[in-house]
């Protein structure tokens, strides 16, 4: 099985703040891997630097076994793609959701965009309906719906998703939740998701890095987790607090 | 001040908060009621249930093109709707507090954590500013801040988040209020931080014997914090239970919001989602 | 048409789903001149500026008399009359239809002068803001140059060195007003360049003139709009100091502020001479301010997309 990412002693600086401090991993062909942490850990920041969105000052990050340099090409783009956090600001507020899918065709040059953008509204359950609304005609969730089907459009094979549900309510989570997987599924994509809570990467993925003031803490398995067999401490903390108040009386 | 733990301090019939737009009129709250004693009450529901706005209404923080009434809305006695506008400024701070979710936004940026707090105090009451300053330092203290002298002249910008709602709560709690209300209290702070948080709000208002409203979207969070439990649904209240009845929940509502979290260990693909009957709105 | 028809028209526009290209633009538009029309003055402003407008395309039609050549001998200075509403100048000439064609040359002169400064300063400030680094510096550099200088005195420098004459006049203003609107322009950018539909564009492969173009360029058109309308008055009243000067355009040309300046010698007798443009001036330098008023509170997003 190759690696369709993999990521060594990557290190990210901003301004003499060294956000990521030499993290390595490697994702699977097919696989789901879950980066878990606070806010200051440095995993959306390991996310960001992958889609070329931040500094990288040394390491290397090669996808499906080329080495990235410090220009992604357009073929990275058709290879990768990002679902952001917040719907209410990955959405441009002065295009509809049909523009928004039409940039990315026009930027690549497809010629059957008519039909793909109706497959990707199909896929993403959202239908035609809503092809000509601007972005604050829609709810979180639809928003975060016509997000990934703007990130499937190009047919990538590596998604790339920070917190894609944390601004959601719960109900709408879990139909996000149960979307990104069946796509998952069907498309064999690999997915790199980034969360603070680990009950939802424990639930989307297989194996899950903790991370804590840009450095790895730990690599786990979904299954390590469920039966509590952490090493670090940090790592119990978050598993405690994800059970919710406990008075101490 | 009578601290009697069986007395109500909050009265709520029949709240309803309606706002006018060109398109008609948006009925935020429709018909809430609850009362409130010297207990944490949680109020749930998603974006759109009008749980902040019952928060606010009951503050008298609602937008002055909204339109508040209620058969009751009374604290301690003192009909809220009928007090006038600075009886009811009297009375916010120094009897009821409330704490929003992010420190940076109700924090003065200008103005350091002390001195806020200070002002605070002295705005309800007549202390000499030696007197405000101890207090205000105890107050850090109890909301464990490890160095109260050195947080007290910094400014909002220079402490992380989980020190500025810490701060937050101490400038809410100086002047002793009777009754707070937390609207997501904690949902910008990273979850350890979050229950710190928590524990320090828990500890403070037991001690105190204070009546606190806490309004999140985490039903699991509320439910394993609060004494009792109300669930809204399109400014409604479907459901009002003791937290600890939670796992019988009766209301499909709410048993949907318990079942679609995902959770460490059980292993449901695809998770159960949540079927909007349009008669829950009825 | 019925109430039925206007009210089946008016939903369709408003409609949360439209069906095409077409209705979802033409339903946003209806949004944004409800919200503009709600506001009385601003409607004000817009009936003053289509009626110059009028004014201006029908000139030929609506002035009584030539605005060129007038009656030497038998009417010089007559004050406003049936005949004469607001009377005749110093050369006989009818001055309504003086001020009536001046509507043409302001038109001119206001059009012109939008036309090259908002555009340059659109690009400036887009590019400068977008690409950041020594790019910004320098643009942003030659810009606070030109801010450095009043505009009339600037403006002049310009019409001195290229010669007196309308056209010479709006190329002095055009030159002298884009570096506000590049301002504008680069505080937008700036607010967006960042924002994560940028990046999500970035993460497509666009590549950064597509990105300025077609993603940041309409974010800071409606708040340029807004200015450049409120800057109208401006460039009127600077065209007419020109005109007043001298250096603008040049007789029998009916610039309004050419006008003045000739009925400057008269103003203490003869009243309506400078009277009559000078309040054309200020009627239209009105409309346009009440129109940018109106089109801030329309287009500016921040003002709530609902």
């Amino acid at each position: 099985m190759t690696a369709a990412l993999s990521v060594d002693r990557l290190e990210v600086v901003f301004d003499r703040f060294r956000a990521l401090k030499g993290v390595s991993l490697e994702v699977q062909s097919g696989e789901s891997f879950g980066l878990v942490g606070e806010s200051g850990s440095g995993k959306s920041t390991l996310l960001r630097a992958i889609a070329g969105l931040a500094p990288v000052a040394s390491g290397s990050i090669t996808v499906s076994g080329k080495k990235l340099g410090a220009r992604r090409d357009k073929a990275f783009y058709r290879e990768v793609q990002m679902v952001f956090q917040d719907p209410y600001g990955s959405l441009h507020p002065r295009q509809t959701v049909d523009r928004l899918l039409q940039e990315p065709l026009a930027i690549h040059g497809f010629a059957d965009g008519e039909k793909r953008i109706q497959r990707a509204l199909d896929e993403v359950g959202l239908g035609t309906g809503f092809r000509f609304r601007y972005s604050h005609q829609l709810s979180g969730g639809q928003r975060q719906r016509v997000a990934i089907a703007r990130a499937l459009i190009l047919e990538p094979s590596i998604l790339l998703l920070d917190e894609p549900t944390s601004a959601l309510d719960a109900s709408v989570q879990a139909e996000v939740l149960n979307l990104l997987e069946e796509i998952r599924r069907r498309r064999k994509l690999t997915f790199l998701m980034v969360s603070h809570d680990l009950a939802i990467i424990t639930h989307m993925c297989e194996r899950l890095m903790v991370m804590q003031s840009g450095e790895a803490v730990e690599h786990l398995t979904a299954a390590d987790l469920v039966e509590r067999r952490v090493t670090r401490d940090y790592t119990r903390n978050l598993l405690r607090a994800s059970e919710g108040f406990v008075r101490t009386a | 001040m009578s601290r009697d733990p069986t007395s109500t301090l909050l009265e709520v019939d029949d709240l309803r908060v309606t706002f006018p737009t060109r398109t008609g009129r948006i009925e935020a709250v429709r018909g809430v009621s609850f009362s409130l004693g010297r207990e944490r009450l949680g109020i749930v529901g998603e974006s759109g249930s009008g749980k902040s706005q019952t928060g606010r209404a009951i503050m008298g923080l609602t937008p002055p093109q909204a339109e508040v009434t209620a058969r009751k809305l009374a604290f301690d006695g003192i009909d809220l709707l009928a007090a006038s506008p600075r009886d009811r400024r009297a009375l916010r701070g120094k009897r009821i507090a409330m704490i929003l979710q992010d420190p940076k936004y109700s924090l003065d940026p200008v103005m350091s954590i002390g001195r806020q707090i200070v002002e605070t105090l002295r705005t309800h009451e007549r202390v000499s500013q030696a007197e405000a300053r101890d207090r205000a330092l105890a107050m850090l203290e109890a909301v464990q801040i490890r160095d109260p002298a050195r947080v007290f002249d910094l400014h909002p910008h220079e402490v992380s988040g989980g020190m500025g709602q810490r701060a937050m709560i101490a400038m809410m709690l100086i002047a002793g209020p009777e009754m707070m209300i937390a609207d997501e209290p904690t949902s910008a702070l990273d979850v350890t931080v979050q229950l710190d948080v928590l524990g320090i709000l828990d500890r403070l208002v037991s001690e105190r014997g204070m009546g606190l409203i806490f309004i999140s979207h985490d039903l699991r969070l509320v439910s394993s914090f609060c004494d009792r439990v109300i669930v809204m649904y399109a400014g409604k209240v479907v459901e009002q239970l003791a937290a600890s009845e939670l796992g019988r929940a009766q209301h499909p509502y709410t048993r949907g919001l318990l079942n679609c979290m995902p959770k460490i260990g059980a292993d449901r693909h695809p998770l159960p989602v949540l079927d909007r009957k349009p008669e829950w709105a009825a | 048409m019925s109430a039925e028809a206007i009210q089946s028209r008016r939903d369709w526009l408003l409609s949360e789903r439209p069906a095409s290209r077409m209705q979802a633009r033409l339903g946003r538009a209806y949004v944004a001149w409800r919200r503009f029309s709600a506001n009385r003055l601003a409607f004000l402003g817009l009936l003053i500026i289509i009626a110059l407008l009028v004014v201006a395309a029908l000139a030929d039609v609506l002035a009584p008399y030539s605005p060129t050549f007038g009656d030497l001998k038998g009417s010089r200075l007559l004050a406003p009359s049936a005949e004469h509403w607001f009377g005749t100048d110093d050369l006989g000439r009818d001055i309504l239809s003086r001020v009536i064609f001046g509507s043409r040359w302001t038109l001119y002169v206001v059009i012109l002068v939008a036309v090259i400064a908002a555009p340059i300063g659109l690009l400036v400030g887009t590019v400068a803001g977008y690409a950041g680094g020594w790019i910004d510096a320098i643009l942003m550099r030659i810009t606070d140059i030109f801010l450095a200088f009043p505009k009339l005195i600037l403006a002049l420098a310009f019409v001195a060195a290229l010669g007196p004459g309308i056209e010479n006049a709006v190329l002095a203003i055009a030159i002298t007003s884009w570096p506000p609107y590049a301002r504008i322009a680069r505080a937008e950018t700036l607010t967006v360049r960042n924002s994560d539909y940028i990046k999500a564009v970035q993460l497509m492969g666009a590549s950064p003139f597509r990105i300025v173009l077609r993603h940041i360029m309409p974010l800071c058109i409606s708040s340029l709009i807004v200015r450049v309308t409120l800057d109208m008055a401006g460039i009127i009243l600077t065209a007419a100091g020109l005109g007043f000067l001298g250096l603008g355009a040049q007789p029998p040309l009916p610039e309004w502020g050419a006008m003045i300046a000739s009925g400057r010698r008269f103003v203490l007798d003869q009243w309506w001479v400078a009277g009559a443009p000078g309040f054309a001036i200020l009627i239209v330098s009105l409309g346009f301010n009440l129109l940018g008023d109106g089109l801030r509170d329309a287009l500016d997003p921040r003002s709530g997309d609902q």
